[in-house]
């Protein structure tokens, strides 16, 4: 994508865009709402607000029972072909041959047998708001937007996880949020926590809708009217302080937007985790979210420079911008990882780079997943991880190879044969054991080489084959449009998700096999009629360990209740990651999920902490999402 | 007291076994040089990576484990560490198997031939070997065959190479290793050689230990012990030896494999080669160091009739579904697993159980063969006659009636009876009786056999109770299926009440007293009691009430005949413990300890004072002073100016034991 351009040419662009930037005034997309205090604090350096993605009324362009763009999903074509609709992804309007065939032959699906989801959301079949008269009366007076309407209280009223989507697609809703308030800034949020607090209502705050661990869910035990406080308006880049590589920005901003806009200014943060199309910068503080890339650029914790928090006593912030500070626990770590018990994140100060000069796709294939994961350990022994390398094992392999669009020319088709035939053939790889890992390199174009060469030398050594940077990419490209494959299978009794831990260099292996077979035991005990898919992918590396994530799905035609066979099996898979010296999450969360595990994964003493945190810094309980403890 | 009302033990009457078939049947029809030749495929574990026997050695030698260890070593000894490193491969060198498949053909084709000369059949319940077969390709395999005769293990791989099945590799004892010859061809058929202690030393263990678990992770072939660690002389299972089977586990409970199959494997003779040889052991001869010409001059025994053997495979036990809910393995978490570390009480607790689960399965599926009822009432007639100073023996009638008798309570207790139904009683009984002709005699009546030409009244007596302790032998391979009832029987005789209570704590203080000398797994009194109440309930011997237990009118004859079981050993205990009583001096030790009371023993058997022939038995003397020393009546001191490992026994309160 960039080799194209000369790099001298696209920096002075860049250079222009910026001073474009610098000289338009503040534009305001929703001028007519915006508060005056907010206006005024727009008049400091307010980068740009222009092309923001996410509308307050989010069915503008997002689906309502399932991932991402309502334009973009994937589907059987009358001839009975996988196709991916919309124009926004590379994948976007292609044929995808395999797909088909794929499905059936792992899931054992059937293009007959269809379970369409409930097509309209429909208001009626929505609890009605529990309003607080008076929070009310006195908000409506600061001039912050809000609403009741159903449509928005749904849209709010989940995350990602399995059973929320299922549920949806049969038109079930469960405790939703009362009202959704929209503020625009931080003072904003400080008006509506100290009316919370004076009228006594549970507020949750509301990023970007990507938790996967029931974070968002209601508590259904809740009395209190619930306000989702949905920061999604809340997302200007304040401020770039050049001198320094620092960028102040609002919380609401998602993944997509911000790194949009520091690029126009020649910059990126780094950060991106696969949910950055629509996650939220607060959503990723109050979660430790972790980036692909962050071999380079760090997790959240690492890119953290300052954050300001709005809690029921006030808001907690640092004084200064120092890079590292000696003054007792860092105050940052709790507020890192709170999941939204302890406030609102509202404007966070981040590291900035320049952006890569250069950056290079690749991938590798290794004879089996052992020789695979020992040289990836190799490579973060020798400290060279590109800014990203990731591990499929062999189920994920053939998943990737059958989401090959179909390819125009016969030669490529052609070498494609060669390719498998040299490496099944000549090498003597087994089809059913080899496995790929893609890389990602970032840099300037000399040192990304140089790089290239060191860690296909390593791979070498565990019998590695250079494979292409098409294979490469692809594999990229898949995060993106995974979760929207998810759809697809839930059309035709396929349910499915994924989840990660943490593990240790030395117990990587086993927690891969170990987790694996338990899942698919499980599944089998559980009635499953047919074989899950179980399979699993390294996706960091660190020093000491290394980030795993798995994917599992199954068809569950035959069964009465498949999300409770579901939950049922990955509470077993969680229990088996923890037995064998995984962690309770790497980045995902604790949510209302995990949170049961919370107590052998911190111990007592550490509960202990924690709750005596909450109980000085929300005694009344008014962050009421009750995550994590 | 949990409430007995609530019975939720299944039937033992519905216990559902599987079919036999007779292997040698073929090998009598067809030719063993063929057999011994034939093409023999194996399934193999799914996640096999092929090796051959010595990649495993150097697999062993490179492991982290033994690294540690060697660096430990050399550090605590200032050895070099190469120096400690040649020592390990030395030991894995005199342990290592090497496995070869001409070795095994060679068995295959001799082993036919002796099997077909001593044994009637050898019959297999082929729906284990499949279940067998299975749990194979699944996870890794260890197989736990019971321990009666040094043919177990032979006969083992002799059955898995018939059925095309992984030949395992076993582990042995070393003394095996002086049989230089046969040593070596065992090795080369799989066995593995291990010392017979080495408690202390570091690195021997640690090399042993790595080597099992090297293949047993690799799926390299099943790992095949005993359990009860040796050979069961007196045909009751030993109280299983937790080493091995801590070493094995190992491996599931550190997540190094999904999972492991345990297969508990019953082998019951009809007539066991050594029988005479256990009860001269038992009374004080020294037991023959295995030699090669021993072995040749054993060939005397290829002579006689050793009736049929049975093979039981029986259900292949998960050790996953074993410590669901037991062991929590986060513990594993904060330690790298290479270093070796004192198993948690948790898991030793959890390995003891595991492991008198896996015995108990053995016993349960142990096929009892008519001469064990003949046997057991044999000797009880045999006593009774002792009590009234006659030797008249039991008519041939009477015994075939009273096996009837006891047949039909055996299957009401869920024994695994092997009664051939197509003969008649008389002639089942006729048969078994001729078959162990060394052991009884017919002449119009039946007695246990009578010694031939002897010099002194000692010698008497002392040929006199190798016939018994042979007896005795065959009667214990049903004791397990009486046992509980026969402790509450051997309680409600005891108790001074019938209530329930009472009757009870008798139970707890007997069970507890015995848990040395028969498989009862640690607190599981409350069970034990119940299921033995269950089973007298069920038929028709006793009466439960909310207070009482009675013994109903024709239960009489039921409780008699169980409390008639335990009372030898009822006996051995309490010799022991009037020996240490009357005595023992300040300065017995451990050594001492066995011919001391012997003596006591042969002294107060000759004057009559003692009814049963049998306490002269080492395995219940040392079996009665373990049990001492377990409850506190007697304290063993490490004295300092012997070597260590003779201790010095110090009474303490010897609690007598009420009869």
């Amino acid at each position: 994508m960039l080799g194209n351009t000369s790099d001298r040419q696209r920096i002075a662009q860049q250079r222009l865009r910026i001073i474009a930037g610098h000289l338009q005034g503040p534009v305001d997309g929703d001028s007519a709402i915006l508060a005056a205090e907010c206006k005024a604090q727009g008049s400091k350096t307010d980068v740009c607000r222009e092309g923001k993605t996410v509308p307050r009324r989010r069915q503008e362009i997002m689906k309502w029972n399932g991932w991402g763009y309502s334009d973009s999903k994937f589907l059987f074509n009358k001839k009975g072909q996988a196709e991916f609709t919309g124009k926004r992804y590379r994948l976007s309007g292609m044929i995808i041959p395999g797909l088909k065939d794929w499905m059936e032959g792992t899931f054992g699906a059937n293009l007959q047998h269809k379970t369409p989801a409930t097509p309209l959301l429909t208001s009626s079949a929505v609890q009605p708001a529990t309003l607080n008269k008076a929070f009310l009366e006195e908000l409506k007076s600061t001039g912050i937007p809000f609403s009741h309407d159903a449509e928005d209280r749904v849209f709010r009223a989940h995350g990602h996880c399995l059973h929320e989507i299922f549920a949806l697609r049969e038109g079930k809703f469960g405790r939703v949020p009362d009202m959704v308030v929209w503020p625009n800034c931080h003072n904003d949020v400080v008006k509506i926590v100290e009316l919370a607090c004076k009228h006594n209502v549970c507020v949750i705050p509301y990023g970007g809708g990507t938790s996967v661990s029931s974070a968002l869910e209601c508590p259904p035990e809740e009395t209190r009217s619930i306000v989702s406080l949905d920061t999604s308006q809340m997302n200007r880049i304040l401020w770039i302080d050049e001198k320094n590589l620092t960028a102040h920005v609002e919380a609401g901003i998602v993944g997509q937007d911000l790194e949009r806009l520091l690029n126009e200014s020649g910059y990126c943060t780094g950060h991106e985790p696969d949910s950055m199309e629509f996650s939220s910068l607060g959503g990723w503080v109050a979660t430790r979210a972790s980036g692909m890339k962050k071999n380079i650029y760090g997790n959240i914790e690492d890119l953290v420079i300052h954050i300001r928090m709005v809690t029921p006593r006030g808001v907690i912030e640092k004084s200064c911008q120092g890079p590292r500070m000696s003054t007792g626990p860092d105050i940052h770590h709790f507020i890192m990882g709170s999941e939204g018990t302890l406030g609102v994140v509202t404007e966070v100060t981040m590291k900035i780079r320049p952006m890569p000069e250069y950056q290079k796709y690749g991938s590798v294939v290794f004879p089996n997943f052992e020789q695979g994961v020992a040289c990836l350990r190799e490579v973060a022994k020798q400290r060279c991880a590109p800014a990203s390398i990731r591990l499929m094992d062999n189920e994920q392999f053939k998943f990737g190879h059958a989401l090959k669009p179909q390819v125009s020319s016969i030669f490529t088709s052609f070498l494609d044969g060669l390719k498998t035939f040299y490496i099944t053939k000549f090498k003597g790889f087994d089809p059913n054991r080899l496995c790929v890992a893609t890389l990602l390199f970032e840099g300037d174009r000399e040192k990304v080489l140089q790089h290239e060469k060191q860690v296909y030398d390593i791979a070498a050594k565990f019998g590695g084959l250079a494979a292409g940077e098409d294979n490469g990419q692809r594999g990229y490209m898949l995060t993106f449009v995974i979760a929207y494959l998810r759809d697809l299978g839930m059309d035709y009794y396929v349910i499915g998700e994924s989840f990660e831990t943490s593990v240790p260099w030395d117990r990587v292996l086993d927690i891969c096999r170990n987790v694996k077979a338990r899942i698919i035991q499980e599944c089998k005990d559980k009635g499953v009629q047919f074989p899950p898919l179980s399979t699993c992918r390294v996706t960091q590396t660190y020093d000491t360990g290394a980030c795993v994530y798995f994917y599992f799905a199954f068809n569950y035609r035959g069964l009465s209740d498949p999300v409770h066979v579901y939950e049922q099996v990955e509470h077993a898979a969680r229990e088996e990651i923890l037995a064998n010296g995984g962690s309770l999450s790497h980045h995902h969360g604790v949510g209302k999920l995990r949170k049961e595990w919370m107590r052998d994964t911190v111990s007592n003493v550490g509960v202990g902490m924690l709750k005596s945190v909450k109980d000085y810094v929300d005694p009344d309980n008014i962050f009421g999402n009750r995550n994590l403890l | 007291l949990a409430q007995l009302a609530v019975q939720l033990h299944r039937d033992p009457m519905l216990k559902k076994r599987d079919d036999f078939e007779d292997m040698l049947e073929e090998r009598r029809n067809s030719s063993d040089l063929r057999y011994a030749l034939r093409c023999y495929t194996p399934v193999l574990y799914k996640g096999l990576a092929p090796c051959k026997a010595s990649m495993l050695k150097s697999m062993v030698l490179q492991s982290d484990q033994l690294h540690h260890v060697i660096g430990q070593v050399s550090r605590e000894t200032g050895r070099a560490a190469d120096d400690v490193q040649e020592e390990a491969s030395a030991i894995l060198e005199e342990m290592a198997h090497c496995l070869q498949l001409s070795t095994v053909r060679f068995f295959a084709f001799t082993l036919s031939k002796v099997f077909k000369t001593l044994f009637r059949s050898i019959c297999v319940n082929e729906e284990g070997i499949q279940r067998l077969q299975q749990a194979i390709q699944e996870h890794p395999v260890v197989l736990l065959p019971s321990h009666r005769s040094y043919m177990d293990f032979l006969l083992m791989s002799y059955i898995l190479y018939t059925y095309d099945i992984a030949l395992p590799v076993i582990a042995a004892g070393m003394d095996f290793m002086g049989m230089k010859f046969v040593g070596e061809m065992l090795r080369m058929s799989g066995a593995f050689f291990i010392r017979r202690s080495f408690g202390g030393d570091k690195l021997y263990w640690s090399v042993f230990s790595e080597y099992v678990k090297t293949m047993l992770k690799n799926g390299f072939a099943p790992v095949e012990f005993f359990l009860e660690g040796t050979r069961s002389r007196t045909s009751k299972s030993l109280t299983p030896k937790l080493g091995l089977l801590n070493i094995v586990m190992d491996p599931y409970l550190k997540g190094e494999v999904y999972d492991i199959n345990v297969v508990p494997v019953s082998i019951s003779y009809e007539r066991i080669l050594e029988e005479a040889l256990y009860a001269r052991e038992m009374l004080g001869v020294p037991k023959p160091k295995e030699s090669t010409s021993g072995l040749f001059k054993a060939r005397k025994v290829l002579s006689e009739d050793y009736g049929s053997i049975h093979v039981y495979f029986g259900q292949p036990v998960s050790v996953r579904s074993l410590a669901q809910g037991r062991v929590n393995r986060c513990q594993f978490n904060l330690v790298p697993r290479h270093i070796p570390r004192r198993p948690s009480e948790e898991i030793q607790s959890f390995v003891n159980d595991s492991a008198y689960r896996l015995v108990r399965a053995q016993e349960e599926n142990m096929v009892l063969k008519p001469w064990v009822l003949l046997a057991s009432l044999l000797l009880q007639n045999h006593h009774q006659d002792q009590t009234a100073g006659q030797k008249r023996g039991m008519v041939l009638e009477e015994l075939t009636a009273q096996a009837v008798w006891l047949r039909d309570m055996f299957r009401e207790y869920g024994a695994f009876l092997h009664w051939p139904g197509m003969n008649t009683v008389l002639k089942v009984v006729s048969s078994s009786l001729s078959l162990h002709r060394g052991l009884v005699r017919v002449c119009g009546q039946v007695k246990p056999g009578e010694p031939h030409s002897t010099v002194t009244p000692e010698e008497e007596l002392l040929s006199q109770a190798v016939i018994v302790l042979s007896c005795a032998s065959y009667r214990n391979q049903g004791l397990h299926v009486f046992l509980r009832p026969a402790l509450l029987a051997s309680a409600i005789n005891a108790a001074s009440s019938n209530l329930k209570q009472e009757v009870f704590n008798s139970f707890s203080f007997l069970r507890n007293m015995f848990s040395n000398e028969f498989i009862l797994c640690p607190g599981a009194t409350v069970q034990d009691f119940e299921e033995a109440c269950y089973l007298l309930v069920k038929t028709g011997a006793l009466q439960v009430t909310q207070q009482e237990l009675l013994v109903t009118e024709r239960g009489q004859r039921t409780v008699a005949f169980l409390t008639s079981m335990l009372d030898p050993f009822l006996q051995g205990y309490q010799v022991v413990c009037r020996f240490l009583c009357e005595e023992a001096t300040e300065n017995l030790t451990e050594k001492q300890f066995v011919p001391a009371v012997r003596k006591f023993i042969i002294k107060h058997l000759l004057a009559g004072r003692l009814r049963y022939t049998e306490v002269l038995s080492s395995d219940l003397q040392k079996n009665s002073l373990a049990a001492l020393l377990r409850l506190g009546a007697v304290q063993k001191i490490k004295s300092r100016s012997e070597s260590f490992n003779t201790a010095l026994l110090r009474l303490g309160a010897v609690q007598k034991i009420k009869a």
